[in-house]
């Protein structure tokens, strides 16, 4: 430093010129007297300006621009070894999308989506946030990251009026899988209406390697309407109140990860789901059909649980799941909090793709008759009634009603209308009634693969149904018979011919 | 203009150190919201709030972006937007009116079709409550359009968001969550307390909106209508 003085105090030096110097001008050092004092401070302010110059730029980080998807879309994994300035552009809109087929919703978003953005950034990074909410909005908006040691979690630093836009920064300092949302009031409402998503911190030295990940969010809407209620619907603040959503969904729309949306796998690969739950009320009891966690970060963070069944997602909490997909098949996402799956839409798929393996799953071995207590139980039942046949059409339906509630309710609902998206409907479906031998053909061997029902694609599994003959015969003309279908009888003979057909 | 009687209401937010049910004064209202025409008119007159002219300190570069985007004759009955609070002041001033204040607003706009206080009638709340619920895309009804309520004042719903003369007083911060337990010595005694309803959403969504803007900002569905003394 004090060689610095010396050469700027010459006035001629270049920086190159400085180095050159430093030892000649050490030399003369203690020779230098500086002859007014004012001189001398002017020199030190400017020495201290290039020294304080200096350690900024030293802390100065590699600038990046974030990466933001969609779900399920997740960015790729961050493989650097060194912090950054990560650049966050996110724009906050209002905009009318789809809540199901034929039911329509204003959402209020993060990047034109629900759940909004994914953005994934490294531990130890600062983050400048960049929030614009678009001239279109009529609200204004902020942003609460869960990632954000601050006040607020940077809420009270990004209210936004529309056509305007906030920037403040955070530094990334716990690892973690964290909810974002927006909390302007009515906060409820902002969430209601889907303003949510996802931040991943990644962790210094990553997260294990798996072959693929993805983006789910589950969430809850409340409507005027009720569940598929056709038309736009108007957020219902009863309902949130008394916590009774009609939709409960993954990432933002009934259907949004079946059929074609549905997650693509192959056997024996890796698949790491970051799971969040935007709420704005419900808590997730998240699993996947069929499928055993092999490991659990709990509630995103650190501590890993293994071979887990299902795991609490709570509302403003996420967790990471990471699996292997050992056999292939349909796995089915649920909330297994059941109705919110089967009747409100909380569903979705992962396909995986691939060849058998029986050891790990056989598939149907065996149907043969079962006598838990041996031969003996057939003496004591030689009294009981032999199995009711039925003798007319409407008793065929009556006894149909049964066998309908106990084997197909479930999945095509009390109503016949199935589940948009997951399962066909039965009333007025032009699948069943085009060809009702079809739908025998499906009970005695289930059915698989693509079809299409009154313009609506399918391509799930249905199960064979156990049912003998007779019961065959009495379901299917109950349900020819009931929820204004066309009528008609399905005998055990048309039954007994298909099944041996086959 | 419309007269408005006078009464009591109860603020969303308890102003600090201020009696829990405000008495509104009786005052006059415009029954409609200002529009494009009457603004454009104005800045015709007092060519210092034009476009061209406006300083800007007093309002965004977006002010009055309406007439650059459309015809004049095609939105000429529409509410004025992208107007800053500075020159809506003005321009109520020109006419020897006012801007309403917060209070005045918000008991006018708490009257439904029949009914002085509509505030406590679901099917009122609600129908409030979808306008806030529609995106802005969509183009701006002409003022006319606005339903008249009670004092036959049209359209304090679902028509725009407008503006009053104290609209920084209510103070919701950026943290809403915190809006309940502010700290008063930062907000100068200005802040809000607890609210009292908190099921009234519409009323909410109003203070938040108040708060994000300040008196230079042009928004695109912020409007505003004069107020008067008797």
């Amino acid at each position: 430093m004090l060689c610095l003085i010396i050469d700027l105090g010459q006035g001629t030096s270049t920086a190159t010129d400085i180095r050159l110097n430093i030892e000649v001008q050490l030399m003369r050092e203690e020779m230098i007297m500086f002859d007014n004092v004012k001189q001398a401070v002017t020199l030190l302010l400017i020495a201290a300006a290039f020294m304080s110059g200096n350690q900024l730029n030293a802390k100065e980080l590699p600038i990046e621009q974030a990466v933001l998807t969609a779900a399920p879309h997740v960015p790729p994994p961050i493989t650097r070894d060194y912090s950054a300035r990560m650049v966050v552009n996110l724009d906050t809109t209002e905009e009318i999308g789809r809540l199901a087929d034929g039911v329509k919703y204003t959402f209020w978003t993060f990047g034109g989506t629900v759940p909004g953005s994914f953005i994934r950034v490294r531990e130890g990074d600062e983050v400048e946030f960049h929030l614009n909410n678009r001239p279109d909005s009529k609200m204004p908006h902020n942003i609460d990251l869960h990632a954000v040691t601050g006040p607020g979690g940077g809420a009270t630093s990004s209210f936004t009026a529309p056509g305007h836009s906030s920037t403040f920064s955070f530094k990334a300092l716990n690892p973690g899988l964290y909810v974002y949302h927006c909390a302007t009031a009515p906060v409820g409402m902002h969430i209601a209406n889907g303003m949510y998503g996802l931040i991943l911190v990644e962790p210094q030295g990553g997260l294990p390697k798996v072959d693929k990940e993805f983006y789910v969010m589950q969430s809850e809407f409340y409507t005027k309407g009720k569940y598929g209620d056709e038309g736009l619907q108007s957020f219902d603040m009863e309902e949130a109140l008394t916590e009774i959503p009609d939709y409960v969904v993954f990432n933002g729309s009934v259907g949004a990860l079946v059929g074609d949306n549905a997650i693509n796998a192959k056997v024996g690969e890796t698949i790491r789901l970051y799971v969040g739950n935007g709420g704005p009320n419900l808590v997730s009891s998240f699993h996947v059909i069929g499928e055993i966690f092999d490991a659990v970060y709990i509630e995103g963070g650190e501590m890993i649980n293994r071979n887990v069944q299902s795991t609490l997602v709570p509302a403003g909490g996420s967790t990471i799941v990471d699996f292997k997909v050992d056999v292939p098949g349909t796995f089915i996402l649920v909330d297994h909090s059941i109705f919110r799956a089967f009747n409100k839409g909380a569903l979705g798929m992962i396909k995986v793709e691939g060849d058998d393996d029986l050891v790990i799953y056989s598939g149907k071995q065996d149907d043969s008759v079962y006598l838990p207590e041996g031969g003996a139980i057939q003496t004591i039942t030689q009294n009981a009634p032999p199995p009711v046949k039925a003798a007319s059409l409407a008793q065929r339906v009556q006894f149909g009603q049964r066998i309908y509630q106990q084997n197909c309710m479930a999945c095509h609902q009390s109503n016949g209308e199935g589940i948009k998206g997951a399962f066909p409907r039965l009333a007025g479906s032009d699948y069943l009634l085009g060809n009702p031998k079809k739908s025998i053909s499906a009970l005695i061997n289930g059915l698989s693969g693509k079809i299409v029902v009154n313009g609506e694609s399918y391509n799930g599994v249905m199960p064979a149904v156990n049912l003998n003959d007779e019961q065959i015969a009495n379901v299917l003309t109950y349900v020819l018979n009931t929820w204004n279908n066309n009528g008609g009888e399905i005998t055990p003979n048309n039954v007994a011919e298909i099944r041996g057909g086959h | 203009m419309a007269r408005i009687d006078g009464g009591n209401y109860t603020a969303l937010y308890k102003q600090e150190g201020s009696a829990e049910v405000i008495t509104v004064a009786p005052f006059y209202s415009d029954k409609f919201q200002v529009n494009n025409q009457q603004f454009l008119n104005f800045t015709k007159s007092t060519t210092k709030w034009s476009k061209q002219n406006i300083k800007p300190i007093f309002a965004e570069s977006t002010y009055l972006q309406q007439f650059e985007l459309s015809n004049t004759e095609d939105i000429a009955n529409q509410p004025v937007v992208n107007v800053s609070w500075f020159a809506a002041m003005a321009y109520c001033k020109a006419q020897n009116k006012r801007l309403p204040t917060l209070d005045e607003w918000e008991y006018a706009a708490r009257a439904s079709a029949s009914h002085i206080d509509g505030s406590r009638s679901a099917e009122f709340r609600e129908r409030i409550l979808r306008w806030y619920s529609m995106p802005a895309s969509a183009g701006l009804p002409n003022v006319s359009e606005g339903e008249a309520n009670y004092w036959g004042v049209h359209g304090m719903h679902g028509v725009v968001w407008e503006m009053v003369r104290d609209f920084n007083t209510a103070l919701v911060t950026g943290e809403s969550r915190g809006d309940s337990a502010l700290d008063k010595q930062l907000f100068c005694g200005a802040g809000a307390a607890s609210a009292v309803d908190p099921s009234d959403y519409a009323a909410f969504m109003r203070y938040a909106l108040r708060s994000s803007y300040t008196a230079n900002y042009t928004l695109n569905s912020l409007g505003f209508r004069c107020a008067k003394d008797l």
